[in-house]
């Protein structure tokens, strides 16, 4: 075309980015690579081979490897652990401060090396991945430096495995690698089989930037390689981002093993645009939502709900504008969609279109594809209803799906209606509407008039299926550490089994209940069970909890739903009055733990058990989020959001106090509970129904079971609508619980047999209050 | 890169629904009739300023128009160009030579070179005085002359001087008025009289074309610019400007987005096409091609064209010159190779 023909048509043409610098890289190691183990890169081996999407070429081969490869890996990062543990945060903080200048100053070589290899748009990899995968660097070199002051009592979880996806390639690495060693955890990652060159350029970084031996292990290969990590006996920690369906294979291939896990997984994001918003920017920022990075996005916003008297005009200019982007080369920097990473993925987004589209009406951009190449046009699907397949399922591709709502009401439960609680945008210009939507939003995230926005500061996360565990923020650090010291081995205490010697003493036979719904109610299947002091006298019965009690009392539980609104200083009322109230029976409470543990130390433990209910009145309205200073003109808020439901099998050992121990926490951040006692000596906590009851405790808020903790663990792990289970009870339920809570995804807190101390330190606290809450990070940008 | 089927041509790479839509260039376009004022419209604007800067910044990153492209693009800016000397020391000798070089604002061997035809500017802009010395120079090369006018740059002479400037200015030979809204009726958000003001301003003006300076650095937000846009555009507006060029803050990207939004916003409605200028602040070559960008992607390539684009500007020429050197020789140039205007 001549100038004078382009100056008339007003095209844009070719600008590509020139990719020789890395292909040169890639020809300097001969184009194949064999894995980063112990500061070395080994001879490659057999393997598969890493294409460019976008024109189909082979760009390298890549070593697959084998289960010694992985065993040579971990005992490098175990053998590397204790000196980076021991480092001081300042030496850390230098290690980490080197990568970040050293991904800098390679920051184009980088961008171009991640578009070569998944396709992303070189706007993408060079303004966005790139930058803010440094920016995580420079970040946790901070984070590294302060630790030693502001978290004293934190210690590195150990070896940590690290497995992750192919659409954020380098930055989901930054995420994983330097949150671990800034807290002094080594790491054996592994890259996506489709996507793992970056990480490889990165292993050369960490040789020049003079890293340990051992601290960075990058083994490349397959789903198979990942599961040797998950299952290896020499890792401590699992962090994975991936897919719903992988990330619940690996909750129960963990399962019982003692391993900490965090979990980053799917989305159907929704994207609420009310009829007050700037349109034609809600409009824009989809194209920032669901048409970044191809919609390979776990946070992207795919479910567009938009308020039924704009819906028409909405979807115009969408429209319009979506016929606008321009697909292609993703080298070309005047390219807004590039290509799908990989034919398998082209295939199954087609697939899904192709088969779920018809329920609603389908637009496909009416812009250009290119030949050859994964590429798949931005489309939008309106018209479809709540029950559609393409509304629930996440399609992980460049396909919008809508429907309309008519109310603010209606739009939270539209919203809600999933599995999934990754991210959320809001639109409007409203900041009452806006303040009033982000916090009823199920979402680890939210947006408010604005999407995908990430910063190393704001932590990031979701809930239900979403996963569990936050990245990023002084939150982020919860996943790589753990307190510092080894807990001792919990002995089973068990009931006192044989025949009652006497009948008991009480003047009138009392019946203990169980506490369902701020009611004393006799079990389901009219069972009771006897409780007998050491020397096998009769201390009373209670009732035998069976699975339809847990179903009636979780039931309770999502009634009370109020609870969570109530103020933080409410809550601590009930708190305080509950103390009160306990503390005017001390005595006669003293006395029967006494009587079922044989042991002479009732009084102390409701004196602890007293004391336990002041700290969470205390910490009731002060357990406040964060605001993080995110490089916007605007704030990142971290709020601490109740987890919900949460159900927990209380210590056997401490009888009042575990259970108090567990349930003041719990309610003090607005959660609802249900409680099963302890299993040997349960008549504590059935007596502690009637200081509940005349307590001013609304009727759900807990709720109390006795009965056989094996019995009713798998109930309450399997059970949709609890969103977290803790397990203390010295049957060692927590493979149980951990497997069974695969299903929902749902958070669990379990004791892997280790005994704490109920009475000292680590028997109340943050750790306490982190686990009863979940992180909501909501961005408010702002400005007129 | 191909269509399944067909080669991708700049054409085929267009987007054919807006294309339908849209007259083809060069068709003479009626001009903006204009409305009754519609507050209802008017009010429900919003605009979402971080939004609004998020576009512009990523904007850049997202468009890269390079090589023979680029050349052509910078020529269509030049097309665009109101070429404009508005100083209290303007003589007619500094006119006349502002007016050659917007008959011949590139040198003939460089557009040899790129194989294209003698080009123009858009217009000459000049102060009420200088309008017959500009008449006089520009004689037969159809370039239009523009006069700021009623009370330019303040609007704050009385109404009726500002009536009869215009009224002088057109019976002169300005073929553009350029005049300045009243900044106190926006930010009273009184859009009634600034809907009167303008229609009046419209009406005598007569066959010369109604460019409404909005002077956007002036107006406090962004919101503000919309609704200014708006009503300016209800009133018969043939074009909206950013700014007199004398504010502090003169045409920026977010301004110009929020402007561009509204033009296309009553385009959609009414099915009038209104043109956009900025003024002021656009002095590069890069920067011109960002805001060609954004005007192609927001309203289309309809708009890229001097009947519906003008940018007022001063040094962006210069800038121009050098980068077009630039591209034909493959060597940086230097400002002294190209005649100054």
């Amino acid at each position: 075309m001549t100038v004078e023909e382009i100056f008339e048509t007003m095209a844009y043409g070719p600008a590509p980015e020139d990719a020789r610098p890395a292909l040169d890289w890639l020809a300097r190691h001969k184009a194949r690579f064999g894995h980063f183990i112990d500061g070395a890169h080994t001879p490659p081996g057999k393997g598969f081979k890493s294409c460019n999407p976008a024109t189909g070429e082979t760009l390298a081969r890549l070593t697959q490897a084998t289960r010694a490869d992985v065993d040579t890996a971990v005992a490098a990062a175990r053998k590397a652990g204790p000196d980076w543990a021991g480092a001081s945060g300042h030496d850390r903080a230098r290690a980490l401060y080197a990568l970040a200048r050293l991904m800098q100053k390679h920051s184009r070589l980088l961008a171009v090396l991640e578009t070569l290899d998944n396709g992303k748009p070189i706007r993408e990899s060079r303004d966005i991945d790139i930058p803010l995968a440094i920016r995580h660097f420079y970040y946790h070199a901070g984070l590294a430096r302060l630790m030693e002051t502001e978290l004293p009592d934190a210690a590195p979880v150990g070896v940590c495995g690290q497995i992750i996806p192919w659409n954020f390639p380098l930055l989901m690495l930054a995420w994983k690698i330097a949150p671990a060693l800034a807290t002094g955890n080594t790491v054996v990652l592994k890259p996506a089989e489709y996507t793992s060159l970056t990480a490889l350029l990165f292993a050369e970084i960490c040789e020049q930037a003079g890293l340990p031996g051992g601290v960075v292990n990058i083994v490349t290969g397959d789903g198979a390689v990942g599961q040797m990590i998950v299952t290896h006996p020499g890792i401590d920690k699992i962090a994975f981002t991936g897919s719903t369906s992988v990330g619940r294979q690996i909750r129960q291939a963990t399962a019982g093993s003692g391993k900490a896990l965090t979990l980053e997984l799917g989305g159907k994001s929704p994207y609420v645009v009310f009829d007050d918003a700037d349109i034609d920017s809600a409009v824009e920022g989809l194209v920032d939502s669901i048409w970044f990075n191809q919609g390979q996005v776990c946070c992207a916003g795919s479910r567009l709900l938009v308020q039924e008297g704009i819906a028409g005009r909405f979807y115009d200019r969408l429209k319009a504008r979506m016929d606008g982007l321009r697909i292609g080369d993703p080298l070309d920097k005047c390219v807004d969609v590039g290509a799908i990473v990989d034919p398998v993925q082209l295939r199954a987004i087609t697939r899904m279109v192709s088969e779920g589209g018809a329920e609603g009406d389908v637009h496909h951009a009416r812009a250009p594809l290119p030949e050859g190449g994964c590429f798949y046009p931005p489309t939008l699907i309106t018209g479809l209803h709540p029950a559609a397949r393409l509304m629930q399922e996440e399609i992980f591709g460049p396909v919008l799906v809508s429907a309309t709502f008519r109310t603010p009401a209606e739009a939270v439960a539209l919203a809600n209606n999933s599995r999934y609680g990754l991210a959320a945008s809001v639109w409007t210009e409203s900041v009452n509407l806006a303040l009033d939507i982000a916090p009823k939003l199920a979402a680890g995230v939210v947006w408010v008039n604005a999407s995908n926005l990430f910063d190393a500061a704001a932590p990031f996360g979701g809930v239900r299926e979403s996963g569990f565990g936050r990245e990023g923020g002084w939150e982020g650090l919860a996943a790589y550490t753990r307190p510092k010291g080894e807990a001792g081995p919990l002995e089973r205490v068990a009931p006192v089994a044989g025949t009652p010697v006497a009948a008991p003493q009480d003047s009138i036979d009392r019946t203990a209940k169980l506490y369902i719904g701020g009611r004393q109610v006799r079990p389901d299947g009219g069972y009771s069970i006897p409780v007998l002091s050491p020397r096998q006298r009769l201390l009373g019965h209670v009732a035998h909890a069976n699975r339809k009690d847990v179903r009636g009392a979780v039931e309770a539980a999502v009634n009370a739903r109020g609870w969570a609104g109530k103020s933080g200083h409410a809550r601590a009322q009930v708190l305080y009055y509950i103390a009160e109230n306990l503390s005017a029976r001390a005595d006669e409470f003293a006395r029967r733990i006494n009587a079922m543990t044989g042991g002479n130390d009732g009084g102390r433990e409701v004196d602890a058990a007293i004391r336990r209910l002041f700290t969470y009145g205390a910490w009731a309205d002060k357990y406040d989020g964060r605001a993080y200073g995110v490089p916007i003109r605007g704030v990142a808020l971290a709020m601490n959001e109740p987890v919900g439901v949460i159900g927990a099998l209380c210590a056997d050992e401490v009888p009042l106090l575990g259970l108090v121990s567990v349930m003041a926490p719990a309610m003090a951040m607005g959660n609802r509970c249900v409680l099963v006692a302890s299993q040997p000596w349960p008549l504590a906590a059935a007596d502690f129904c009637q200081v509940l009851e005349t307590s001013d405790v609304p009727a759900g808020v807990v709720n109390i079971l006795t009965g056989d903790h094996a019995e009713l663990a798998g109930t309450l792990a399997d059970h949709m609508e609890v969103d977290a289970v803790w397990s203390f009870s010295s049957s060692d339920l927590s493979g149980e619980v951990e497997r069974r809570s695969a299903a929902s995804l749902k958070r669990t807190w379990v004791n892997h047999a280790r005994a704490r101390d109920w009475f000292g330190p680590a028997g109340e606290g943050h750790v306490f209050l982190a686990q009863a809450t979940e992180i909501k990070t909501i961005w408010v940008p702002y400005g007129e | 890169m191909h269509i399944k089927g067909k080669p991708i041509t700049a054409a085929t790479g267009e987007t054919a629904g807006a294309a339908e839509a849209t007259p083809m260039a060069g068709d003479h376009l009626p001009r903006n009739p204009g409305m009754a004022l519609d507050r209802a419209w008017v009010s429900s604007v919003r605009i979402n300023t971080s939004a609004v800067e998020r576009r512009v910044t990523a904007l850049p990153g997202r468009r890269s128009v390079k090589k023979d492209h680029q050349a052509a693009w910078l020529l269509r800016a030049i097309t665009c160009v109101d070429l404009t000397t508005l100083s209290g020391d303007d003589t007619a000798e500094r006119v006349r030579r502002l007016c050659a070089k917007a008959r011949q604002p590139v040198r003939a061997d460089l557009l040899d070179a790129l194989g294209m035809p003698a080009i123009t500017t858009g217009a000459v802009c000049v102060y009420h005085d200088m309008i017959g010395a500009a008449t006089a120079a520009l004689s037969g090369s159809g370039i239009p002359v523009a006069v700021v006018s009623a009370g330019f740059p303040a609007g704050l002479s009385p109404f009726r001087l500002r009536l009869a400037e215009i009224e002088d200015s057109v019976q002169a030979g300005a073929q553009e008025i350029d005049i300045v809204i009243s900044r106190r009726h926006v930010l009273t958000g009184d859009w009634q009289a600034l809907h009167d003001e303008v229609a009046a301003f419209r009406r005598t003006c007569g066959d010369a074309h109604l460019k409404a300076i909005l002077a956007t650095g002036e107006l406090g937000t962004l919101r503000n610019v919309a609704r200014a846009s708006l009503v300016s555009m209800m009133a018969g507006a043939d074009f909206i400007k950013t700014s007199t060029g004398k504010e502090s803050v003169n045409a920026t990207l977010p301004v110009t987005l929020v402007m561009l939004r509204a033009i296309r916003d009553y385009h959609e409605r009414t099915g009038h096409y209104v043109g956009y200028k900025p003024a002021g602040g656009l002095s590069t070559a890069k920067q011109a091609l960002q805001y060609l960008a954004l005007i192609k992607d927001e309203l289309g390539d309809r708009w890229l064209r001097p009947d519906l684009l003008r940018i007022g500007a001063s040094s962006l020429l210069g800038d121009i010159e050098r980068q077009l050197e630039h591209h034909v020789t493959g060597r940086y140039s230097a400002a002294r190779r190209h005649p100054m205007g």
